[in-house]
């Protein structure tokens, strides 16, 4: 019950302060608590009934004392409340720990959980208001109180619109989509034969070759700009005056060619990762049948490896398609990618068309995500690495 | 990992086993054969020497991939650091005549130093590069840009005072004509090539092809200077211009040099034999009094900066091919003829820009072993159903694109921003007092934080992974407290990869550039944007280069360690 006092005291107290009184605030906050901890102690059984009541009450009453706002922030404090003070009385607390655990472990525990919450929370909570903000009606980066009151007109599709609509934002998306997929495929088939070459059992100077291959992870990508910039821009020039070939082609060459470079790393990484559970005597077996080495490889070792070199691919194009720095040095207005833009955006005029391409990334990020965890999975799955 | 490509390793049959093998075979009972009559330990050699070939092949094209798109540019970046050949193609022959003048003593050099500089600056100023040679030695000595600029251009009129003195002695010299045929003759064809190479090195075109002029011999011995100043005319004219030598107003800058060769006692007398083609006209030069200026007071009327040793100076000290002053610059000293110098108070800036990124990396590592240790502690204990959950809300923003990410902060942090929005409709600060949480060190700290926490949660949490749970029981049971256990136990298990995760981190966030330029305002900029800025605005392309070179450094250092403690193909991803 004094827990239970505390919380709701706590609640009560920033509810106070909202209209200037914390303290009041706090105490009207305590005594509900302390009269619902009751309450709770006294009816443990019908704990659903009594949860959507909570929740309920809270609701109308945040509708009567203020907006849909309030009433739904009502309803956030009604659940959260009625799942503690259950929580609390039914000793649920405890479910967890081992038995022998003192009071105070038991607290810690649980402090600990809540802890690992908030980082959680810090992880994932900052892209929910770019989602939501991205159906603003207005061209603000900031709510408008009509959002806040989940009324329709607050709310809109418009910088969806703006977004699929204008070359603005359709050439970059375009330009990002031709130069990632070709920079991915460089760096994927280079990578994954390099990747067999490292695994074998005799490489001479094999660490030093992965400290080569791995470098361009590790250089700052402003160094890498740096180097790229000086290096690429009289190699294009001299492509240009020798070879006769068109700017725009040029650009998106060096842009492409910088990309797969940083790309290789993850390839190597992943795809080395996955062979080191590949069983060599398959290969072998391939060659006492008959088998010459190309066909082997793709016929045996290949579907084998697959998922590692898919998840590196992956990573090669996230890397690619979320690259800024080096495309805004090395590519020209031409080669103008989706990250550019969405910088340029960042730093000069403000719109939140930008909220609405973020949004559109991050549901891309997501498919990638879970594409990448399910070959994961598969992958250990054929190895029989873990049952999960 | 550094012996996997040692022996006896790899367990099964590799050539290297059975060599070992068959090395044992051979003490006991004299040479093996193989099946084909051959020593069996020549044949597995020639075995384990075509695998490694093998390996070497498939590594090859990628390697040589890296090599050439990145580790060849970065190399390149490196040299430009010190590369200083603009003072030497430019200004050759002043560079020449100041190489005898010692800049310590605080004076202005002598007159043949001005008179080359004369020549220099007409050329350079025709090839338009003296504004390029302004600008870089701006960034050593202020106020230089502008007197290279408006000097060029004014270069002209130093000329005509001794071409109006010439063309009143004999007015045939007004003729480009007269002047090619006075000028041309049988090839001396050393002369033309050296003045070929001094334009090539000035411009950095191509200036072969045929100019349809030679000096001649007669007129190169007779008249030295003249006859350089007028091959190269003829060169340019030919060449850039696409014209006839012959047909083009001839420059200013022969009648100077024509004036300074009559100066020498010797010429005039050699004069008197010369048969060539204008000797009429020259001899009646030499008869004739010829305004005796001086450059050096020529150059004074100009800009009376060019009597200022501490330009002589500057361009004395930068007139070396390679120099260490980008370097300098970035760690706020200058090179002076005295030796090297801190700048003054108000131009040192990237002493602390390195401080300040070193720091702020620091505390931006060690708020994510803060935030990410317990995590990773409770992803690692966790059963792998539910571990495996809340990896995913790892891994979403590992996955998010960066600016997606930046862009969530700045719609947080700023002033309307969602925090500041949420603490003031609560009441908890006042509207006029918003918190400044962006455009500081604080925003630029707080989103990089939350950008490499996934960076530093999975090295941990891999490392975590491996130690046995049962430790920490074994510790308890024995009468630790949870702390003890946790503190003695524990704790000294997780190090590397707190360490792994540390460095992982530290590296990342020295060389972030987008989050610090976007969230970090003026006190948040780390030393790449230093770059960036030096890259594509001031266009200082060698300072750009030589702290890129810094940062290298440090950061090679850091992956050395990196490798030390966790062995580069150890990293994971996901």
């Amino acid at each position: 019950m004094p827990l239970m006092a505390v919380l709701t005291a706590m609640f009560g107290f920033v509810g106070g302060n909202m209209v200037g009184q914390p303290w009041i605030g706090a105490l009207i906050g305590a005594v509900l608590g302390a009269i619902i901890a009751w309450v709770i102690d006294m009816m443990p059984a019908q704990r659903t009934q009594m949860r959507w009541g909570l929740i309920i009450v809270l609701f109308v009453a945040g509708l009567v004392f203020g907006n849909l706002g309030t009433a739904i922030s009502g309803t956030l404090i009604g659940a959260v409340l009625g799942w503690v003070g259950y929580w609390l009385a039914t000793g649920a607390y405890r479910k967890r720990v081992p038995i022998y655990y003192t009071a105070g472990q038991t607290l810690w525990h649980n402090t600990f959980l809540f802890i690992c919450g908030l980082v959680f929370f810090f992880l994932i909570a900052p892209l929910l208001p770019v989602i939501w903000l991205s159906f603003n009606a207005e061209n603000f980066f900031t709510f408008t109180p009509e959002m806040l009151n989940f009324q329709a007109e607050g709310y809109s599709l418009k910088h969806y619109r703006d977004f699929l609509g204008t070359d603005e934002w359709m050439v970059p998306l375009k330009n990002s989509l031709i130069i990632a997929p070709i920079a991915t495929i460089i760096s994927v088939s280079l990578g994954t034969l390099a990747a067999i070459g490292l695994s074998q059992s005799h490489v001479p100077g094999r660490r030093a070759i992965m400290a080569v291959l791995i470098s361009p992870m590790i250089v700052p990508l402003i160094i890498s700009a740096t180097g790229m910039f000086f290096f690429y821009a009289p190699l294009g020039n001299w492509l240009e005056a020798n070879l006769g070939l068109s700017q725009s082609f040029v650009g998106y060459v060096k842009v492409i060619l910088a990309h797969a470079v940083l790309g290789i790393p993850f390839v190597i990484i992943t795809v080395t990762a996955t062979l080191v559970g590949f069983d060599d005597s398959l290969t072998r077996a391939a060659a006492s049948m008959g088998s010459s080495p190309v066909p082997t490889f793709f016929k045996v070792q290949m579907p084998l490896i697959l998922p590692g070199v898919i998840s590196g691919g992956l990573f090669a194009f996230i890397t690619s398609f979320d690259e800024v720095v080096v495309v805004l040095f090395v590519g020209s207005a031409q080669q103008q990618t989706l990250p550019w833009q969405m910088f340029t955006g960042l730093r000069e005029q403000i719109s939140p068309t930008i909220l609405a391409a973020a949004t559109v990334l991050v549901v891309m990020s997501i498919l990638l995500l879970t594409t990448v965890e399910l070959l994961r999975r598969r992958s250990e799955r054929l190895r029989g690495l873990s049952p999960s | 990992m550094s012996d996997t490509t040692g022996p006896d390793q790899i367990t099964g049959a590799t050539p290297d086993n059975a060599l070992r093998n068959a090395d044992r075979a051979e003490v006991q009972d004299g040479p093996m054969l193989a099946a084909d009559g051959r020593p069996l330990k020549e044949s597995l050699g020639r075995a384990l020497r075509r695998q490694k070939m093998r390996a070497l092949l498939l590594v090859a094209p990628l390697l040589l991939f890296v090599l050439l798109t990145f580790v060849v540019p970065i190399v390149s970046m490196l040299f430009r650091s010190v590369e200083n050949q603009i003072v030497s193609d430019t200004l050759p022959g002043t560079v020449q005549a100041m190489a005898d003048w010692d800049a310590s003593t605080g004076d202005v050099p002598p007159e043949p130093v001005f008179q080359n500089l004369f020549f220099d600056l007409f050329d350079a100023a025709e090839a338009k590069e003296h504004t390029k040679l302004g600008t870089r030695l701006n960034y050593e000595n202020t106020g230089l840009a502008s007197l290279f600029r408006t000097s060029g251009r004014s270069m002209d009129d130093i000329g005509e005072i001794f071409q109006d003195a010439i063309e009143e002695v004999d007015p045939r010299f007004e003729e480009g004509a007269f002047w090619f045929a006075m000028m041309n003759g049988e090839g001396n064809s050393a002369v033309l090539a050296d003045q070929r190479r001094r334009w090539e090195a000035l411009t950095g075109d191509d200036m072969d092809g045929d100019i349809g002029f030679a000096p001649s011999q007669a007129i190169v011995d007779l008249l030295p200077q003249t006859a350089r100043a007028y091959t190269r005319f003829a060169i340019w004219t030919a060449i850039e211009d696409e014209d006839v030598v012959a047909e083009e107003d001839p420059w200013e800058a022969f009648y100077a040099a024509l004036a300074l060769d009559l100066r020498d006692p010797a010429t005039v007398s050699a004069i008197a034999d010369y048969q060539g083609e204008g000797a009429d006209a020259l001899r009646a030069l030499a008869a004739a009094d010829l305004p005796d200026v001086s450059f050096k007071d020529a150059f004074a009327e100009l800009d009376e900066d060019w009597l200022s040793p501490s330009v002589w100076e500057t361009l004395s000290v930068y007139s070396a091919s390679f120099t260490p002053g980008y370097f300098l610059n970035s760690v706020d000293r200058e090179l002076t003829s005295d030796g090297v110098s801190l700048r003054p108070e108000n131009e040192r800036i990237y002493i602390k820009l390195f401080g300040r990124t070193l720091w702020m990396s620091m505390i931006i590592t060690f708020s994510c072993i803060l935030l990410g240790y317990p995590v990773a502690w409770l992803l690692a204990n966790l059963p792998a159903r539910t571990a495996n959950v809340l990896m995913i809300l790892v891994l979403l923003p590992f996955w998010t694109s960066l600016l997606v990410r930046t862009s969530a902060w700045k719609v947080l942090l700023q002033q309307q921003g969602v925090i500041n929005e949420l603490l003031v409709w609560l009441g908890f600060i006042d509207n006029a007092n918003r918190l400044v949480l962006m455009n500081n060190s604080t925003g630029t700290i707080i989103a990089m934080t939350h950008i490499l926490l996934p960076f530093m949660i999975l090295p941990l949490y891999s490392v975590m992974k491996t130690v046995n749970p049962s430790y920490l029981r074994a510790a308890k049971s024995l009468g630790a407290t949870n702390w003890t256990a946790f503190w003695r136990v524990y704790f000294p298990q997780s190090v590397p990869g707190i360490g792994a995760g540390s460095i992982l981190v530290f590296i990342l966030a020295i060389g972030y550039y987008i989050t610090p330029e976007i969230v970090g305002g003026t006190d948040g900029v780390f030393i790449s944007n230093r770059i960036a800025y030096h890259i594509s605005r001031s266009l200082n392309w060698g300072l750009a280069a030589a702290l890129g070179t810094i940062l290298l450094v440090v950061v090679l250092i850091l992956y050395w360690c990196y490798d030390q403690i966790v062995g580069i193909d150890n990293v994971k991803l996901g």
